[in-house]
């Protein structure tokens, strides 16, 4: 029996200095780098196969060195703490340094993701990586070139202000000097400049257009490294054995029938973290199947149909008011109409691909983790608490995956990957299965929201309030290792991302609470998922607003534009309007009994200016609706896009589609299924995602405003979908649906309560 | 390895070796050819990632035992074309810019480019039937299926 105990994993000696010449990544210090040269998107991957832990340059965030290095060959490579999860980044932040460097695109070659190599700009969530990440490189970008001009200008005896760049170059009439030339008579020591004079918008060549982006060609023709496709010499395969519940223990396994499996290694196991290991991937994945384990039982989770009731009476770890507008308990309700709702949002799973994968290798002590994670930074930092070891023992190294949309389940991988790893003393691929995503990664947690709103005889908002019972948002910013908790090893409690965000109300209302109950116990690990929080929030906040627009008999639009006095907001609104041909009309009022056929149209509207400090959205959505079937069709959206200074348009758009798309199935079809013990969702087919025939027409509009700061974009246009989707339900039927995902059952329902409530 | 195999992959007679016979074919193809296109995403025939060409027909390629692959003639997305000479296919996918993540990319290259070798002028809606298959999470639908149209000369 190839069982290894806990006390036996691989020796290691940490006494040993660090193999540093192994491959030299780049040799020596300093800005000048020589003999490194890199093609354009090998980049990372050429990095990604080195394992050294010596620290070769810097990795401040306030250093220019930290971020760039002008390489021998005339190249500059830009290290990006912020990584491409295929929204197209690589290409909109080598943009950004091009022309704040003023060298062509082709000489960029951006380093993302490693912590040996690149800062910690935090996390890529939560629509920062150009607002924040991408401003972080154009300023060292901007203070690196201003030093050049004043090495140059010291060179020639000239002022810094006489001094041109152009193509990786000082120009001063017909004389020139190469950036290469230059760091080597004054290397890029210093700090990254907040004053500096950034380039003027007026004069960008590369920065606002739409550069086709760089990983393209190689995606298309399986020339592209992903993660799932990455080898180490001597690499051999591995994978988890799921336990058959959320919280089963391990009784006992028996490895007879594996053991003859040709190419089997051995079992690992590690508490209740079980796995098998092969030389090669198939025999892996037949080991994990014919492993005949023990569990234990366990039917800890509430029962699905009465989700909400459990939410609902979970203990409360605390309550946040998140807005105070006013006194909604002193107003005067005489002749006021009140409207009471309840609103909820399933529980989703991220549904990348490509299941996370994840390969590490252990030398000396200590541990190199290459994967697709979001967060190499602070997926070090919990690998080394699981593993007790120093930061430093760890490095991570970002290769791209599958699309992840959140926290999914790479960041589990990759501790799949260094445990096992640390036990067959090998390098470790470990591959998730569709079933390990489907069921294991974690969820984006189960949101309700109780509204109340009162309207005067003119139809004006007198009070708002909402009560949200949302997932419980630990201090630290990170979700639960599954194998630590598998194999009770130190962790942190998982983080369900800034869920409270966009609660709090967008309109001048006179009195407003908005407030959040955080619910401690959430079904599945909670994570999140594109647009967390706000999605939800947004889709509670903006169809009962829409609801008491309907309740005044006011044009929804209107209703909204007279809330706001946000210039950038209202011409928003107004653009969208424009472009979808709206026609005034309070919802639902056009369309009563005109109807006589089962197929009805309408037309809903939303809102958003992003956790009401950054990018504003207003959309149209167009559906159709069976009232015999229920089925719900959403045939096309209105999007209008604000997000200040664009980048690369194509790429906002490519981004905005994406958005779209995808909560347009969140909305009609998405809902992680479960039984008591476990989730029964574990495939395709029983957590469907939209297919080709029912995805949406995208009409988008982008408002560019190049002297404005550039913000976020990867998440706001989700935001507005569900409202929008349900608010023209309403239009089109005279019907509310507060429940996501909409589906055809809960709108048949909803359409006989409103039928036998008329009769 | 106890077994192998002869067939033809992307125009080159190859042997591939094999202990189990009901080993998936895409196990072969992308650990002992190292081709990275077709793409492991669910292993149940659900999202398409994996499709290759088996005598010109678009397979699954998660869910077809290696040993049923002897003797056949299997193109996979190298095959079609590289980025300095793609495609035709691939060139309108590149044009389109019809990519996000990309992971499900070489599925729909080659399930419509199945679709392309039967039809020569299929409709938008011919389109997205033939692709209703293959799964995108990133939602880039609206440019594959332009991609598709304008390398069947249909320019939209």
């Amino acid at each position: 029996m190839s069982f290894l105990t806990k006390s036996s994993p691989v020796q290691v000696d940490t006494s040993k200095p660090t193999n540093l010449s192994r491959r030299s990544l780049l040799q020596g210090a300093g800005s000048l780098v020589v003999s490194f040269s890199l093609a354009p998107l090998s980049g990372s991957v050429l990095a990604a196969t080195s394992s050294t832990f010596n620290s070769v340059k810097s990795v401040a965030l306030d250093e220019v060195e930290g971020f760039i290095s002008v390489n021998a060959n005339g190249t500059v490579s830009i290290f990006s703490g912020k990584v491409d999860l295929g929204t197209g980044i690589r290409t909109a932040i080598s943009q950004i340094a091009a022309e704040e460097l003023d060298v062509s695109l082709s000489q960029i070659d951006l380093i993302q993701g490693d912590t040996l190599l690149t800062p910690d700009q935090g996390p890529t969530f939560g629509s920062l990586s150009i607002q924040n990440g991408g401003m972080q490189i154009r300023q060292a970008c901007a203070t690196a070139r201003e030093a050049l001009k004043s090495v140059a200008a010291k060179e020639w005896g000239a002022s810094p202000s006489d001094i041109t760049t152009k193509n990786g170059a000082c120009y001063l009439g017909d004389k020139s000097l190469s950036y290469v030339v230059l760091v080597g008579m004054q290397p890029l020591k210093m700090k990254s400049d907040a004053k500096v004079t950034l380039k003027a918008p007026a004069n960008y060549a590369v920065v606002g257009k739409s550069v086709p982006r760089l990983d393209i060609p190689a995606k298309l023709t399986g020339e592209f490294t992903y993660i799932h496709d990455f080898k180490l010499p001597g690499m051999v395969h591995a994978r988890v054995v799921r336990p058959s519940n959320l919280h089963a223990s391990l009784i006992s396994f028996d490895d007879s029938e594996v053991t003859k499996i040709a190419g089997f290694l051995q079992v690992v196991r590690d508490g209740n973290f079980l796995a098998v290991v092969a030389s090669d991937e198939w025999a892996a994945i037949t080991a994990s199947k014919k492993l005949k384990v023990k569990w234990s039982e366990w039917e800890g989770l509430p029962q699905q149909k009465d989700l909400w009731t459990y939410v609902r009476n979970s203990k409360i770890a605390g309550v946040e008011d998140l807005q105070k507008v006013g006194n909604t308990q002193q107003v005067n309700l005489e002749g006021a109409q009140t409207v009471e709702a309840t609103y909820d949002f399933a529980i989703h799973t991220h549904g990348s691909i490509g299941p996370s994968c994840a390969v590490a290798q252990w030398e000396d002590g200590r541990v190199t983790c290459w994967n697709a994670s979001q967060q190499t930074h602070l997926l070090r930092k919990q690998l080394a608490q699981m593993l007790k070891l120093a930061d430093d023992q760890v490095r991570c190294i970002y290769i791209d995956g599958a699309g992840c949309y959140g926290r999914n389940g790479h960041e589990d991988a990759a501790a799949d990957a260094v445990l096992i790893s640390k036990y067959v003393g090998k390098p470790v691929r470990v591959q998730w299965s569709r079933a390990d995503e489907h069921g294991w990664d974690p969820k984006g947690p189960p949101s309700l929201y109780d509204y109340k709103g009162s309207i005067d005889k003119a139809g004006r908002v007198i009070s708002w309030e909402s009560d949200a019972f949302i997932a419980e948002r630990p201090k630290q910013i990170s979700v639960t290792l599954l194998a630590a908790d598998l194999a009770e090893l130190p962790r942190e409690v998982a983080h369900p991302g800034n869920i409270q965000q966009s609660l709090a109300v967008q309109y001048k209302l006179p009195n407003i609470r908005a407030t959040a109950h955080y619910v401690k116990d959430t079904p599945f690990r909670p994570s999140w998922i594109r647009t967390p929080g706000r999605m939800q929030n947004t889709f509670g906040n903006e169809c009962f607003l829409d609801e008491l627009a309907a309740k005044a008999s006011i044009d929804p639009f209107e209703y909204r534009l007279s809330y706001l006095d946000d210039p950038r907001g209202v011409e928003c609104i107004q653009r969208v309007m424009k472009m979808a041909n709206w026609k005034s009309a309070p919802a639902h009022s056009q369309q009563v009994d005109k109807a006589k056929s089962d197929i009805v149209y309408g037309r809903g509207v939303s809102y958003i200016k992003y956790e009401l400090v950054r990018t504003y959205i207003a959309v149209v959505a167009d559906i159709e609706l069976n009232k015999k079937t229920g089925v719900v069709r959403v045939k096309k959206f209105y999007v209008a896009h604000d997000c200040g200074q664009i980048i690369n348009p194509d790429g906002l758009r490519n981004q905005i589609d994406g958005n779209v798309i995808q909560t347009v199935s969140r909305t009609l079809i998405e809902e992680v299924k479960f039984n008591r013990s476990m989730v029964t969702s574990l495939d395709w087919a029983s957590y469907p995602i939209l297919k080709f025939p029912g995805v949406p027409t995208v009409e988008i509009e982008l408002i560019d405003r190049p002297n404005e700061k550039p913000w976020g974009a990867g998440e706001p246009s989700a935001a507005v979908v569900p409202s929008a989707i349900a608010n023209a339900i309403y239009d089109a039927s005279g019907v509310r649906l507060r429940s996501v995902p909409i589906t055809p059952a809960k709108v048949l329902q909803a359409l006989k309560a409103v039928k036998s409530a008329k009769a | 390895m106890t077994q192998s195999i002869k067939l033809k992959v992307n125009g080159r007679e190859v042997s591939l070796p094999f202990n189990d016979p009901d080993m998936p074919l895409l196990y072969a193809l992308r650990n002992e050819l190292d081709l990275k296109g077709p793409r492991f995403g669910c292993g149940l025939g659900q999202c398409g990632s994996c499709t290759v060409h088996i005598n010109g027909e678009a397979v699954r390629s998660c869910s077809y035992p290696v040993s049923s692959a002897k003797g056949m003639n299997v193109t996979t997305l190298e095959g079609l074309g590289t980025s300095v000479k793609p495609d035709v296919l691939q060139q309108a996918f590149i044009d389109e810019q019809a990519a996000q993540c990309g992971y499900c990319i070489n599925g729909m290259v080659m399930q419509a480019k199945a679709l392309l070798n039967k039809n020569k002028k299929p409709t938008e809606a011919q389109i997205k039937e033939a692709l209703s298959n293959n799964l995108c999470r990133c939602g880039t639908h609206q440019r594959i299926v332009r991609a598709v149209q304008r390398a069947s000369g249909q320019l939209v």
